[in-house]
């Protein structure tokens, strides 16, 4: 039942939308299916399964709205949404920030539905874990992980014809092993929209290798350093950025995105040639919706390249006001490789560190984006084109903006979390103190 | 808890990255809807239904939570109500212990049926577990309360305030701030209501009524000229309270270099004055970095005892079980059987408790039916106590429960969350201008910002809203681009001044996050401006 098809899901909205009085009238159905399994200490610590749908409703009477949602869809239960949608709607304040709602529109068939991920359960999960267990045990090392699936549809009908599906799937993984002692740990994660594709074997064994290579240890003096992240820690540093390409704050003067004197960073070169980044709703590896929340169709859209900021996103408000087109905002970001493999960034590298993953990003200021984090779960010193040895944890201060601009290489990209980035080598990478944290 | 149950504030502005994505879960509710409490007897008939349906299948414990969570949220910008949401979820989670191993399910199909089904399904789900068991649960002996009940201490149910009266003072705290030189406003409005049954097969049946608010806004000033900008956000703390606290009494607001709120709060009057410290912060001199005397405002400090003593003595860390993602505690049992690890110095005495009036944590009961009370976590500097559940209770050696189980929804299992943990008051009378006085080099920080602490807690850097350079016992003026770094145990042992008990505040977060999939907690945390000595500062400022 959560799942609703095309067909099934049409049929309630329409129904929903015949008992609307409102002058505008939006109606949007969505369901889940999620499943999990949490471990830790080698067992398994939680597990469940969790499946909701509902209907939400937002009526409107010139600039003024209300919304009200449900999750039965009867015909009295439909209609009685509806009236209490109307009703808030009279109580609210005007917005005057209102838009009218958009016509009929048309969307590219989106492909983030993957039938084997919708396939998982409880047996197929416990599989999966056990094989990640296996790992850890015969190692003698302490696994803690984390496994979940999602299956989710949404659709989107308004009052002027617009109506919009998608249905989609993802599978995240994550697990840290670490070695009796407590003295190292290692850390592996990965996500699909198939989940085929996931290896929970695989990434323990990465996790737990980690743990090892990661024991004993040295301190070396914090201080600005040629770094290589690979793609974990690439896409911890760049996942921060996107907040900053909405128009609008970058108008305001309060973004990084915001210019000396007024207005946008538009067309500026902020980035090192090499740094190309779009987002595309038809990616195999890392699909998305083909419509926004507010109706509008999503296209692959390239936000940086060759270091020139492209586009900023606009709402269908600030666009009005500016007089430029909408854009929705940054989804789902895949930042273009290069021709390098980390070993080949660590052949080349005389002195430098190679990072697993950052933890604990906070920002410090927005003005310069400036974050300040931490290393864990796998740092190593380079020496000469060579791994020397691990090296205890550091905290860096530094701005993915100022990073990008002193980007050397690139790698092969690939997918993490919700990203698809490169592993990198930067040089002069602020790390500001020693943390002894395993 | 699902990601498609969040209801996002949009249009805060970019530097309000705090009150951007704030989760809000359940369905919309009417006001008067929400007014309406469930009636005790049927949630004493729907737990019977659930505890006998366990019994039943196999369980020998079994608890029940029937939870209605109701959320209202007021968010404006600038002139504009952005958005009014009022939420309420309902249901009920059954957990159970059978063949030695817990289980867990939910449901909001509360008849008959859907209860039993319930309780079935997580007897069902304990026995498969129970195949992967390494260590049957234990789980310390608690007495059953019979049928009692607990509310929020309070003068004025902030849902029962029409939301137009709401709405008109966030509007009139925009105005104050834009007045006095705010390029942009935001603020928002959030309250809690939590009305939770629970009942147990130890024989209690125990009904609360939680109330939680939390006013707070987000000024920004733009130098369109040199195109810098500044932020500075309430001073407020969410309390465990009605709302008195937006009706504050004068003998509730400290006077120091700006004004500071002890249990009730001049949201109007903080917005005046962020506006005019945002222009300040503007040309204020830049910090030069190296050591300085920290004098830290309860304002800020909560969050610093929050992230370096509150979650590295939650005993699941400390253990494993949040090994994959908050991490684990460098504060492991070896150090506590030890009797001497010297956490911080003499001056230090940090306690957790439930029971602090006003607190975020305050219950009567917690979420596995224990009544709450307080006890020491660091005494004299010494690592005492950790903070523990009624199954980890036997590891501590303990033959009671601390009451630290929580839950975040009647869908969410209950587990360990940290309790109020806050820095007990100098025991000598002194004030903060006295301690002010004493600091040849110093900083008086006030107001939390920029935090971030490694996943043992031991290094840990700090931000702020306000910071005050001291010079030979005095203010000379005001700071920006102010962090500073410390390990947890130099820091602590850097303590070298507690103001006394006329000055201990709450300070607190809605949403401590923990677990996977994450459930958030509201927890205060309390002290008295507190001085460190040699803590190193840094400079953030960096040219792009």
């Amino acid at each position: 039942m959560p799942i609703l098809s095309k067909e099934d899901a049409l049929a309630i909205m329409k129904k929903a939308l015949s008992y609307s009085k409102a002058d505008e009238c939006t109606v949007n159905l969505s369901g889940s299916e999620d499943g999990n399994i949490r471990y830790a200490r080698n067992a398994v610590s939680t597990a469940g399964e969790q499946s909701q749908t509902s209907l939400g409703v937002t009526s409107s009477f010139g600039k003024r709205s209300g919304s009200a949602t449900i999750n039965e869809f009867d015909d009295a239960s439909l209609e009685k949404v509806m009236r209490r949608s109307e009703e808030l709607a009279k109580l609210a304040p005007e917005n005057p920030e209102y838009m009218p709602l958009l016509g009929p529109q048309t969307f590219k068939e989106s492909v983030n539905y993957n039938a084997t991920t919708a396939g998982m359960n409880p047996d197929k999960r416990a599989e999966a874990v056990a094989k990640s267990l296996k790992v850890a045990k015969d190692a003698s090392h302490e696994a803690a992980g984390f496994l979940s699936n999602s299956t989710d549809f949404n659709a989107t009908m308004n009052s002027k014809g617009l109506f919009g599906y998608n249905k989609s799937t993802d599978v995240s993984f994550s697990i840290t092993v670490r070695n009796r002692e407590g003295t190292g740990s290692g850390y592996a994660s990965k996500s699909y929209n198939d989940v085929s594709k996931l290896d929970t074997l695989a990434l323990t064994k990465i996790a737990s290798s980690k743990a090892s290579m990661s024991a004993a240890a040295k301190a070396i003096e914090p201080g600005k350093y040629t770094v290589i992240l690979e793609p974990l820690a690439a896409s911890d540093m760049i996942s921060t950025m996107f907040n900053g390409f909405d128009a609008r704050n970058a108008d305001e003067g309060r973004s990084y995105m915001s210019k000396k004197g007024g207005g946008t960073r538009l067309g500026e070169k902020l980035f090192d040639e090499k740094v190309t980044m779009y987002s595309d709703p038809l990616n195999p590896d890392l699909p998305f919706s083909t419509f926004s929340g507010d109706g509008r169709p999503q296209q692959k859209t390239v936000w940086v390249e060759n270091g020139v900021v492209k586009k900023l996103a606009y709402s269908r408000y600030w666009a009005q006001q500016k007089g430029v087109e909408a854009l929705p905002a940054a989804n789902r970001i895949i930042m273009q490789g290069g021709n390098s493999s980390i070993d080949d960034m660590i052949k080349s590298t005389e002195k430098g560190i190679l990072v697993t993953r950052f933890w604990y990003i906070r920002f410090v200021d927005p003005q310069t984006l400036l974050l300040t984090g931490l290393t864990r779960d796998g740092t190593f010193y380079i020496e000469n084109g060579k791994v020397k040895f691990p090296i205890k944890n550091f905290r860096f201060n530094e701005s993915p903006v100022i990073m990008l601009n002193n980007l050397e290489e690139l790698g092969k990209a690939e997918r993490v979390g919700n990203l698809i980035v490169p592993p990198m080598k930067i040089r002069d990478f602020t790390f500001t103190s020693l943390s002894d944290a395993v | 808890m699902r990601r498609r149950d969040f209801l996002q504030f949009a249009g805060l502005g970019a530097g309000a990255a705090m009150l951007q994505s704030i989760p809000v879960f359940g369905r919309d509710v009417s006001i008067s809807e929400s007014l309406t409490p469930v009636d005790t007897a049927l949630k004493k008939r729907m737990a019977d239904v659930a505890l006998n349906a366990a019994r039943s299948r196999g369980a020998t414990y079994t608890d029940v939570r029937i939870g209605r969570y109701l959320n209202q949220f007021i968010v404006t910008r600038d002139k504009n109500i952005e958005n009014t949401v009022n939420t309420e979820s309902y249901g009920m989670g059954v957990r159970v212990i059978a063949n030695g191993s817990w289980g867990f399910a939910a449901t909001d199909k509360l008849d008959d049926d859907g209860i039993a089904q319930a309780a079935a399904l997580a007897v069902q789900i304990a026995k498969e577990n129970a195949r992967l068991l390494t260590e049957p649960v234990q789980l310390a002996p608690q007495k059953g309360y019979g049928e009692v009940s607990w509310k929020t201490p309070m003068q004025k149910n902030a849902f029962e305030v029409p939301i137009k009266e709401k709405a008109d003072l966030l509007l009139a705290v925009n105005d104050a701030a834009l007045n006095n030189g705010a390029s942009y406003m935001s603020s928002v409005l959030f309250l809690v209501n939590e009305q939770k049954y629970f009942a147990s097969t130890d024989g209690s049946y125990i009904d609360q009524d939680i109330h939680r608010i939390w006013p707070a806004f987000f000024v920004t000033r733009v130098d369109a000229k040199s195109g810098k900008f500044e932020t500075r956000q309430s001073l407020s703390a969410p309390m465990g309270m009605g709302y008195e606290y937006l009706q504050g009494n004068p003998k509730d607001q400290i006077n120091s270099v700006t004004a500071l709120y002890n249990k009730g709060y001049d949201m109007v009057a903080d917005a005046k004055a962020a506006a005019k410290q945002a222009v300040e912060k503007i040309t204020a001199k830049s910090v030069e970095p190296g050591k300085y005397d920290l004098i830290l405002d309860p304002s800020h400090l909560w969050l610093t005892i929050h992230e370096s003593t509150g979650h590295p003595t939650e005993l699941d860390r400390v253990l494993g079980y949040e090994a994959n993602y908050a991490g684990t505690s460098f504060l492991t049992l070896d150090k506590w059987e030890s009797k001497k690890f010297n956490y911080g110095n003499k001056n230090v005495n940090i306690f957790a408790d439930k029971t602090q009036q006003g607190s975020l944590g305050a219950v009567g009961y917690d979420d596995e039916g224990v009544k709450c009370k307080e006890w020491e976590i660091i005494k004299d500097g010494t690592l005492v106590n950790y903070q523990a559940i009624r199954d980890q209770a036997h590891i501590l050696g303990l033959n009671e429960s601390q009451g630290c189980c929580y839950a975040d929804n009647w869908s969410s299992v209950q587990f360990q969350r940290m309790a109020n943990i806050s820095l007990r008051p100098g025991k000598v009378k002194l004030s903060p201008d006295d301690m002010i006085k004493n600091v040849e080099k110093g900083i008086y920080i006030i107001g939390d910002g920029s935090f971030s602490i490694d996943q043992q807690r031991y290094n840990f850097q700090f931000g702020g809203q306000l910071f005050y350079e001291i010079r030979n016992g005095k203010i000379v003026g005001m700071l920006k681009d102010v962090a500073y770094q410390a390990n947890t145990q130099e820091f602590w042992n850097a303590c070298s001044a507690i103001a006394d008990e006329r000055d201990y505040r709450l300070g607190g977060s809605f949403f401590d996050g923990k677990g996977q999939p994450g459930q958030s907690s509201a927890v205060s945390h309390g002290s008295s401006t507190t001085r460190f000595n040699g803590v190193n500062v840094i400079n953030t400022a960096r040219k792009l």
